[in-house]
């Protein structure tokens, strides 16, 4: 009988004692934090464990304080971030508003108008058939694969050129934002293994200022190669 | 003037309001971030990080419910996404990593004993509890997170986080004795 008290006594402050330091940080319910200052008020042991806990959580404290705070990029990424997704939505909005519009210019063409549009439909439909087959087959002709230019300003080899591979799972609205936090423009690709040439700056940079671009642009978790260029 | 609350400021950036966002941001990233890099030890990740935390934020504000409150929200997405970072990164890289965050080994007792300062050696040994007993520890003394809300960021049940709280605070005291210190547990 004896004993069976001793254990429940021993429970009861294991109990207690696993809500110290919750009751130290001020995280318990009103009920619970009674009953650990009652536990307190009775148990010299378990009073002297508490200051441990109280000492463990002013330095858990200044550990963190020492940690500094994010510089002003990480605001600015998030906010060139939404500002790219409400864009998106933007052009995502007025695609939607295209169909209404069809839908009513087409139910005021009369019939013969109407079938006149259709065989130009089908027309434009076979012509850009025919542009993708011979884009496949030039392709395969080992001719190369250029499709993708970008704000060139007609003059691509001028400035400083990073190569750049993104990860699977990037998104579009990941890699606007990414070039937008660091100011790239993408100027060709994708290349052999979905390479992109990118310019980081108008100008042509030293080989040390284009090398820390590079390291700043490994770091994003949505890069999986990042190489200088020509 | 009284501050927004949390709840509010979720309600107008659910409605696109971008100033209720930086006020959310400026509200809360240090913490955020602080949890974050203590998870990742590596500042800029942990930038990139809570740009991404609070850019979910502001795509899913019309979907929090206000079961838990804002910060606890904010930090279940902070980890997730401190793991899937983690995840992402090479065994190897991981490995470099973790080894250069792991502070020197311990000073022998002799010296430790030497350091007047026990508040350093604490913090000192509190650096080198495992990233499970450190979050744990973080939750609920630095980031002043109740069992449940604990419970609720980690995905572990109520009763886990208490014994793996004992566990991390038995751990510590571990790294103190061996560090000459008493770590008061008899």
């Amino acid at each position: 009988m004896a004993m069976t008290t001793n254990d429940a006594t021993a429970r009861q402050r294991h109990d207690i004692e696993a809500l110290l330091p919750w009751h130290a940080a001020g995280a318990l319910s009103a009920r619970d934090a009674e009953r650990v200052e009652a536990a307190l008020a009775g148990d010299s042991e378990l009073a002297r464990r508490y200051e441990l806990v109280r000492e463990e959580l002013g330095e858990t404290i200044r550990l963190n304080e020492t940690l500094g705070a994010p510089s002003l990029r990480a605001m600015e990424r998030l906010m060139a971030a939404i500002e790219a997704d409400a864009a998106a939505a933007q052009r995502r909005r007025r695609w939607l508003d295209v169909g209404p519009w069809i839908a009513r210019h087409l139910s005021e063409l009369s019939p013969r108008a109407l079938a006149w549009s259709a065989v130009a439909a089908a027309l434009a439909i076979v012509l850009q058939a025919g542009l993708i087959a011979g884009l496949f087959i030039s392709e395969r002709s080992g001719k190369g694969f250029e499709t993708v230019l970008f704000d060139d300003g007609g003059q691509p080899n001028q400035g400083a050129h990073v190569l750049l591979g993104f990860t699977p799972d990037a998104t579009a609205a990941e890699i606007t934002r990414f070039l937008q936090s660091h100011n790239a423009t993408l100027i060709d690709g994708p290349k052999q293994n979905a390479l992109f040439r990118v310019r980081v700056a108008e100008r042509r940079l030293a080989k040390d200022d284009l090398a820390r671009i590079v390291r700043q642009m490994q770091e994003d978790r949505i890069v999986r190669f990042a190489a200088p260029t020509v | 003037m009284q501050a927004a609350p949390d709840d509010t400021l979720i309600e107008r950036i659910a409605h696109g309001d971008r100033l209720a966002m930086r006020v959310l941001f400026t509200r809360h990233h240090v913490r955020v971030y602080r949890f974050v890099l203590r998870l990742v030890h590596n500042e800029t990740a942990a930038e990139d990080l809570i740009s991404d935390v609070f850019l979910d934020v502001w795509r899913q504000a019309s979907k929090f419910e206000a079961r838990s409150q804002v910060s606890t929200w904010l930090l279940a997405i902070a980890r997730f996404k401190a793991l899937s970072w983690l995840r992402k990164r090479s065994d190897e890289e991981l490995d470099e990593e973790t080894a250069a965050a792991v502070e020197d080994p311990g000073d022998d007792p002799e010296v430790a004993m030497q350091k007047t300062d026990r508040s350093e050696i604490l913090r000192k040994c509190l650096t080198k509890l495992s990233p499970e007993h450190r979050e744990i520890i973080d939750l609920a003394y630095y980031h002043e997170k109740a069992v449940e809300e604990v419970a609720d960021i980690v995905g572990i049940p109520e009763n886990t986080v208490k014994t793996r709280m004992f566990y991390a605070r038995k751990k510590l005291s571990e790294l103190l004795r061996a560090a000459g210190v008493d770590g008061g547990w008899r």
